[in-house]
């Protein structure tokens, strides 16, 4: 049986999934329901000087809905806890005693001054928790007052105050990333130089998630007004799932632990960011859609996995997917793929045929024979894989890859075992000549 | 003595029985159902409708928040979309040709969602519909029920002056006068009627019979374009000793008795019960006699499950409401004791091996204080005798036109009719279409 025990940067947790520093782990009431449920680990929601913060008194959240009202995307103009300092430490110290086995992070955000971090973090050492995340995040409100994403965005800030926390503490210290930036590699690069032990991320995405038009103002709207918000749920897992791995392969960066977050629901998110190196995960929308429950589904699911590859432990496929990353134009061009539609499993739908006919290569029938029936044209499919992605069943439309030695009836040409990228091509004005 | 009677049930019991056989879906059921849909492509729902309706759009509609819209694209194809929503088999039509039958055995429910978006629309507005410039032709329409509203409706829209005549003292059909109480409930086939008269330019003349208070020549010299829905006007008899007996009843009448009726205690109806016939109309009265307070009632059909013209679905809605469905039998003798019915003899029937039905001479006899005869109606052709029939009904051609110019006909009344009101509507539309093209020539 699979053993899902995680060790981050020496931070021990039951399972690597961990709840992000946001509203679930604001107070100890939720933050020890998360624990009876099952989850791993926790990052405090961040906290900063007294006096605390306040919040709007209006509506904080705004959604975007896929089918059935499923949340497919959550906004937020929360700010950092707008509880005392006191109490949040207090319970701090009180979960953690209570709950040993658990991983404690705690989030810290406060002005961009050297006293500032080291007086709050030396008050964060008297409650034992386990480590530290530096917010250099979230995109609204703070960093209006020059914190969270306002010090993400400049990669010298970030290695300075990281540096400064490294030095006030005995706790590791994880640098939690801003998404709204155009390289993420340059913050990543900028955490390890100042010692940071790890980044996490993404932190959310600079967003206006709707458009009242009726009162015609974002939302959430506070008296007929709206501010940009960050953004996070399962909508923005792809981007996620980019930033982690273009640190992960970056030479600069390559083996810099990584907590991974952003719209991770179930295992099968948990076990991507895993292939992308990431020793743990964070998760916040899921848990405030469904509660905190969904970690059994994830915990069972991923032992599942595991079992079913003969992972014994998570470090047994972590970061196996890094080295599949690959820049366009190392894709080998020679690779050639037609989309075959599983006429059993067809429901006879024609999504694929008008998504091609309409949209792409007219590769897909409607009719054969004067009967509705859907099938690919080899002679003009390219391969593009829309179909199957707008086929409502999963597994009726694949891609098969053509043996080498049969001909392209597209193009008429045989097909290559040889490797063959873009560098090379002949239509390639800065090409450099095949070996 | 037969036991037939009324008022069986507490007085509550009846709004109970006879309200709404399907309640309609509320908003956050019909976005929910509306997200089903595939959005297919040339899809097959909308090719299964007899009237074309652009099912994957106003589903659409429906899903982002536009109900109206989607009732907009349901009245553009049919104007009786309200009542097709309620009375239509969609097991057989839409419903059947959903795409996720093949997927999960579990269609997108259309008839419902099309009743949420035609509700909603009737109820915000009185019609659907702008006329257009009037033309000053004049066109007769006999009979007001599905085929002559939709007819009108169409021609009303084109500018054309329409005169509906009605041999019943209103009008709406089948839908008002024929089908079943609990799927139309509330008054609905009236509201309808108003809905679709609303347009303007449509004068209802009723109680005005053709054959009896005018002639079809009267209205060809006096019309610029006639359309005939003149449905069906009498019932198969069974053609067996006994059929005259006291408590031997049409189906079609007592259905017609009861939705008229403003009190339904008062509908008699017998404590064992006897329906002969397999279509929509034994069905229609089986279920009602039940919901009126029958003890027995049984339907007694010829031929097997297949071959019954009622729906599969109709068929367990049936059951469902404890009628039982009795198959391979013919009547033989309705039995009377004193002057009143009291059993009806069957015979067992089979194929041969020709696959002919046939009498296997076997003798069943069904206890019955009351009868009801539904095994389908005809075409009386005495009334427009100069037009060409085809298999007893009034020949037609693509356009709907009849053998005399002039003159279109459509609904039950013509020949290669399924007896279903979205196909009568589809008539309508069809002879409106190609009589508004012959006028404008």
């Amino acid at each position: 049986m699979a053993d899902l025990r995680s060790n981050f940067l020496g931070i021990k947790s039951p399972n690597p999934f961990w709840l992000a520093s946001a509203p679930p782990t604001d107070k100890k009431y939720n933050v020890e329901r998360a624990f009876r449920a099952g989850w791993g680990g926790v990052v405090w929601k961040t906290l900063g000087e007294d006096p605390a913060v306040v919040n709007v008194n209006g509506p904080r959240y705004g959604a975007i809905h896929s089918g059935d009202r499923r949340l497919a995307g959550l906004n937020n103009i929360e700010l950092i806890t707008d509880r005392p300092l006191e109490l949040n430490l207090r319970e701090i110290a009180e979960v953690k005693k209570a709950w040993p086995d658990r991983a404690l992070v705690v989030s810290l955000m406060v002005p961009c001054e050297e006293r500032n971090w080291k007086s709050i973090i030396a008050r964060v050492e008297e409650t034992g928790a386990d480590g530290l995340e530096l917010n250099f995040g979230c995109p609204h409100g703070m960093s209006e007052r020059g914190m969270g994403s306002a010090v993400g965005q400049v990669p010298e800030y970030i290695e300075m105050v990281a540096r400064w926390c490294k030095e006030a503490t005995r706790m590791p210290v994880i640098v939690k990333l801003t998404p709204n930036i155009t390289d993420i590699r340059y913050p990543a690069r900028a955490a390890k130089k100042g010692g940071a032990d790890a980044v996490s991320l993404i932190n959310t995405i600079n967003s206006i998630v709707a458009v009242d038009l009726d009162s015609f103002a974002p939302v959430p709207t506070i008296d007929g007004k709206g501010s940009h918000g960050g953004y996070c749920g399962p909508a923005v897992k792809p981007i996620a799932l980019n930033m982690v791995g273009e640190i992960a392969r970056d030479p600069e960066t390559y083996g810099l632990p990584i907590s991974g977050i952003g719209g991770i629901e179930t295992w099968r998110d948990a076990a991507e960011y895993i292939a992308l190196g990431c020793g743990t995960v964070q998760v916040c929308t899921a848990v405030m859609t469904y509660g905190f429950k969904i970690v059994e589904e994830m915990i069972d699911g991923m032992k599942k996995y595991m079992d079913s590859h003969g992972f014994s432990t998570i470090e047994d496929f972590r970061g196996l997917a890094i080295k599949n990353i690959s820049d366009w134009k190392y894709l080998n061009l020679n690779y050639i793929a037609k989309a075959k539609i599983d006429q059993d499993l067809c429901i006879k739908c024609g999504r694929c045929h008008i998504a091609c006919e309409d949209t792409s290569h007219q590769a897909i029938t409607h009719m054969v024979d004067g009967v509705r029936r859907f099938e690919v044209k080899d002679e003009e499919c390219v391969g593009c894989n829309l179909c199957v992605n707008v086929c409502p069943v999963e597994g009726c439309i694949t891609m098969q890859p053509m043996a080498p030695g049969s001909v392209d009836p597209r193009t008429g040409k045989v097909v290559s075992p040889q490797y063959a990228n873009w560098t090379t091509h002949p239509n390639n004005p800065s090409a450099v000549a095949a070996e | 003595m037969p036991d037939i009677s009324a008022g069986r049930l507490a007085a509550d019991d009846y709004g109970k029985n006879f309200s709404d056989v399907h309640p309609p879906l509320s908003a956050h059921e019909a976005v929910v159902e509306s997200d089903r849909c595939y959005f297919c492509f040339d899809a097959p729902c909308t090719n299964a409708c007899p009237t074309s309706i652009d099912i994957p759009l106003f589903i659409r509609k429906i899903g982002t928040g536009n109900v109206e819209g989607a009732a907009e694209t349901i009245f553009e194809s049919n104007i009786l979309g309200g009542m097709c929503a309620r009375v239509c088999p969609t097991e057989t039509l839409c419903e059947e040709a959903c795409v996720r039958n093949a997927a999960e055995e579990k269609p997108v429910r259309i008839g419902l969602l099309q009743r949420h978006a035609t509700d909603t629309y009737i109820e915000r507005h009185s019609t659907y519909g702008v006329r257009a410039p009037a033309t000053g032709r004049k066109v007769a329409v006999v009979g007001a029920g599905p085929a002559g509203l939709a007819c009108a409706h169409e021609l009303a829209l084109r500018g054309h002056d329409v005169t509906i005549i009605e041999a019943r003292g209103k009008a709406g059909g089948l839908n008002e006068f024929g089908i079943a109480a609990y799927k139309a409930t509330d008054g609905f086939a009236q509201r309808e009627v108003d809905f679709v008269l609303g347009v303007g330019g449509i004068t209802v003349e009723s109680g005005k019979a053709l054959g009896r208070d005018f002639a079809l020549a009267d209205l060809r010299s006096n019309y610029d374009a006639v359309f005939l829905g003149l449905g069906l006007q009498a019932v198969n008899a069974l053609g067996v000793e006994g059929e005259e007996t006291a408590g031997v009843v049409d189906a079609v009448r007592w259905i017609e008795d009861l939705r008229q009726s403003q009190d339904k205690s008062a509908i008699e109806v017998g404590s064992r019960v006897v329906v002969i016939g397999g279509g929509m109309t034994a069905v229609d009265a089986a279920v009602q006699a039940k919901k009126l307070g029958a003890d027995e009632v049984t339907i007694a059909y010829r031929r097997g499950p297949a071959e019954m013209g009622a729906s599969r679905y109709e068929q367990e809605l049936a059951q469902v409401n404890g009628v039982r469905i009795l198959h391979w039998v013919a009547p033989r003798q309705v039995v009377s004791e004193g002057n009143a019915v009291s059993a009806v003899e069957f015979e067992r029937t089979a194929l041969d091996a020709s696959g002919r039905l046939t009498g296997t001479g076997r003798a069943l006899r069904l206890t019955a204080d009351q009868v009801m005869k539904a095994i389908g109606q005809t075409f009386v052709s005495g009334v427009v005798e100069t037009v060409a029939l085809d298999g007893g009904r009034i020949a037609v051609d693509e356009e709907m036109r009849t053998s005399l110019a002039k003159v279109w006909a459509g609904g039950d009344c013509v020949r290669g009719g399924e007896d279903l009101t979205v196909q009568a509507v589809d008539h309508g539309k069809r002879a409106a279409l190609s009589i508004h093209a012959a006028l404008s020539v």
